[in-house]
């Protein structure tokens, strides 16, 4: 007679990203299924859950680029024990970050007002959008970030080395292969 | 654009004649070009690339390596405001602020009309009479509000630097005290001469016993042996901070092959809180070139340098007026005091602000015109140096002492000081005390002695050696200072209690990002990430998370980087936190990690541009979480 081991619940999200991260996080392929065995989802684009609970791991993919970004950051950090930022938005601001070198409002009257073939162009001011950020940031500038799974994404092998390393309450390391690039 | 070029033309084609356009020369080119224009203009690299046969990358490279070349216009007269933590206890920064009020410009922002660029720079070696600026690159000390107020009277006047109050520029030595260095009264030649007797009895010695090598066709180095002997007797000891032992260098480098060897003089002295090296070319500069020239003789180099940092650009003419004199005494050039074989000359080559030159390989490749980028050593200079020749790298000081050696003998030098700490040692101190200035000391004297002397009271801490050094608290005055216990550069800059030790290293740590040459990742990055960090702590942002990050990266630094400068980074923070932890524990306000700066304050732009204002439009302050 097995006691079910209770599973810990893990919970992913993708902020001012592109998904990549996620989409190698897929790329364990069958380890998945004995991943499941493990762990249970919360919030994630794999459930589709729209708000996070007291979780064991949260994971992050992608930096903040507006207000959004910011508050579902902060709510995985007040639930999530263990928060890990995954790939290099998440750690640097990454490609988004790319605008930083110039002014938002330069940026939004560039796209919404001065762009050529724009006809009375105007800046969405929904109270329903997220504004934009003067700058994007790297999710560890704004909350505590315990671990950091670099690359751009960071393979398969990593992500499942650093999970499993957690499952097993070790100290997550990743060895010399999983932090090389080229 | 034919007209630009041939404008251009005018001028560097002297430089280019003068420099025998030779590319190993493109820095000093650079450094002369910008002295007749101003800046280094497009058009002018584009000419230069031509005339040196470099591609344009490499030219600009180097222009943009050096903080006192300037790739665009900054204006007539170009000010930098020293910012060493001495200059700031001087109250460097409300003098700056009152300059750039009255002038109208704001810091690092050339003005409109192209009069004027103000900004700070890092220590010019001015601290024992601070604060310190430079204009167009020459030195006034002694900065006060009158001074301002006339210095900007002048500006506003358009009155050239070279007419402006020659007080301005008055340099004082401030000697306190004086040792076997200080109290010479060395006369030009004699320490030469002295190595050449040498020379001859060890010969006719030599010929009595029929050793060999008297037909040796390289009996002059043979000779020099016993000049080389002394200086091993003597213990002398690297002064720029390291502490090699000179004589074994001396020797590797006789010892390794090449086509050339090289004598260098490392006088590109960086290490905010030293002045020594200033004093000894002012008013000491025989003693160096001499026992460069002895270098020569023992290693059998036909040609030296004297790196002098750009700060110190006013001593490049009496410096070659001091070579020219020795020219003329026949201490330098063919036949040197009738030794027919024996040639040596020395070149001045200028820096042009970059701490990182002081490391002797960075040096080295600034000498051959490049950006100064720390070599990996070994290979060390003495075997593959200048033009990667044999090449020795010492301190002006110890160039100085080997001088001293040399006439008076290496078992005198040796019995002065202690064991392993042969001779004697200069002190720049300044700071909180009555007679900031040059002190030298046997080793072996205590902190708690100089700071006796030059009348240091409720001293807090003294911070030996520069930024790269000790921070050393009261409880460890009795302490000595030697290469055995405190061993230093020079730099004694003292702290009274008034001092907030948090500040100091602050300032310090805000050096290194700035002086870092950026070719290796862990310093390049390391230093800036514990800049922001700092401020981040100081502008009250800081959580016990904080001061965990920062002792991770301090272990990151000083094990990662490529050279010493990231590796000693870490130092003011580290020293600090060890001895002056409340001075950073009454900064962490927060008890959980908060950003570093205002996140509703990060959607003002965006507010703006869509008018909105609703709920949605803000972000909670400073929202703790865990």
């Amino acid at each position: 007679m097995n006691t079910p081991v209770k599973k810990l619940r893990v919970a992913t999200t993708s902020l001012a990203g592109c998904f990549g991260c996620h989409m190698s996080f897929l790329d364990i392929d069958e380890r998945l299924l004995a991943l499941v065995e493990l762990i249970e989802f919360d919030r994630s684009p794999l459930t589709d859950i729209k708000t996070c609970g007291p979780c064991d791991i949260g994971i992050i993919e992608g930096g903040l680029c507006n207000a959004e970004n910011v508050h579902v950051l902060r709510e995985f950090r007040a639930n999530c024990t263990t928060l890990i930022a995954l790939g290099a938005c998440a750690i640097n601001g990454g490609l988004p970050a790319q605008r930083n070198h110039l002014a938002l409002t330069t940026i939004l009257e560039e796209v919404y007002h001065a762009q050529h073939g724009l006809v009375d162009g105007f800046i969405p001011n929904d109270p329903e959008l997220p504004l934009p950020l003067n700058q994007v940031h790297p999710i560890h500038e704004v909350v505590k970030i315990d671990y950091f799974i670099p690359g751009c994404p960071p393979s398969a092998d990593a992500i499942w080395k650093v999970l499993t390393d957690l499952l097993a309450g070790r100290e997550p390391e990743l060895g010399h292969g999983l932090i090389h690039y080229d | 654009m034919v007209s630009s070029l041939n404008m251009h033309k005018q001028y560097l084609d002297p430089i280019l004649r003068h420099r025998s356009h030779n590319p190993n020369s493109l820095l000093q080119i650079l450094i002369g070009a910008q002295e007749i224009y101003g800046f280094i203009h497009s058009d002018a690299i584009d000419y230069l690339s031509s005339a040196l046969g470099l591609p344009r990358a490499m030219i600009e490279g180097v222009a943009s390596f050096y903080s006192f070349l300037y790739l665009s216009p900054h204006g007539e007269y170009r000010v930098l405001f020293s910012d060493n933590i001495t200059d700031r206890m001087q109250g460097n920064q409300d003098l700056m602020q009152s300059l750039c009020n009255q002038l109208w410009v704001e810091p690092g922002k050339a003005s409109e009309d192209g009069l004027l660029w103000v900004n700070t720079t890092s220590c010019t070696g001015m601290c024992d009479q601070g604060p310190a600026m430079l204009v167009n690159n020459i030195a006034i000390n002694r900065l006060t509000q009158d001074r301002i107020d006339r210095i900007c009277e002048l500006i506003r006047e358009h009155v050239p630097v070279s007419d402006w109050p020659a007080e301005f520029f008055a340099i004082e030595d401030n000697i306190r005290r004086r040792d076997i260095l200080l109290n010479s009264h060395f006369q030009a030649g004699s320490a030469l001469k002295a190595a050449f007797i040498r020379a001859e009895a060890a010969t006719a010695q030599a010929s009595q016993g029929y050793v060999a090598h008297m037909i040796d066709p390289a009996g002059l180095d043979r000779a020099a042996d016993a000049t080389l002997q002394e200086i091993k007797i003597s213990k002398l000891r690297g002064r720029g901070g390291a502490g090699f032992s000179t004589g074994m260098k001396w020797e590797f480098c006789r010892n390794a092959n090449g086509d050339a060897h090289y004598v260098v003089c490392n006088a590109d002295e960086g290490e905010p809180g030293t002045f020594k090296d200033r004093v000894l070319l002012n008013s000491y500069a025989d003693l160096v070139f001499e026992g460069m020239t002895l270098c020569a003789y023992v290693i059998g180099a036909k040609k030296g340098f004297l790196y002098l940092r750009g700060e110190y650009r006013y001593l490049l003419e009496p410096l070659q007026a001091v070579l020219q004199r020795r020219r003329e005494q026949n201490l330098l050039g063919r036949g040197i005091l009738g030794q027919a074989e024996f040639e040596f000359d020395i070149e001045i080559h200028l820096g042009a602000g970059a701490y990182i030159c002081g490391e002797e390989s960075a040096l080295i490749e600034s000498l051959e015109g490049k950006r100064g980028t720390p070599r990996n050593r070994p290979p060390y200079p003495v075997t593959a140096g200048y033009l990667n020749q044999p090449t020795v790298v010492s301190n002006v000081e110890t160039f100085a002492s080997t001088s001293l050696i040399s006439l008076h003998g290496g078992a005198w030098y040796a019995s002065i000081g202690t064991e392993n700490s042969s001779g004697s040692k200069l002190f720049s101190v300044s700071g909180d005390c009555d007679y900031p200035g040059i002190y030298e000391y046997p080793f072996g004297v205590t902190v708690a002695q100089v700071l006796a002397d030059c009348g240091a009271k409720n001293t807090q801490a003294v911070q030996i050696s520069g930024p790269s050094g000790m921070c050393i608290a009261a409880h460890e005055f009795d302490r000595r200072i030697s290469f055995d216990d405190i061993p230093t550069a020079g730099a004694f800059m003292v702290f009274d209690q008034r001092r907030d030790m948090f500040e100091v290293a602050r300032n310090f740590v805000h050096f290194f990002a700035h002086e870092s040459c950026g070719f290796c990742t862990p310093c390049r990055v390391g230093t800036a990430l514990l800049s922001n960090m700092m401020d981040k702590l100081n502008e009250g942002q800081g959580s016990p998370y904080d001061l965990a990050e920062i002792e991770k990266l301090d272990s990151l630094l000083q094990s990662m980087s490529h050279c010493g400068l990231g590796r000693t980074a870490c130092n003011p923070v580290l020293h600090t936190l060890a001895k002056f932890r409340p001075a950073y524990e009454c900064r962490l306000s927060h008890k959980e990690f908060v950003p570093a700066f205002d996140l509703d304050t990060a959607l003002s732009q965006a507010r703006r541009m869509t008018g909105r204002d609703d709920a949605g439009a803000h972000l909670e302050k400073n929202h703790d979480s865990k």
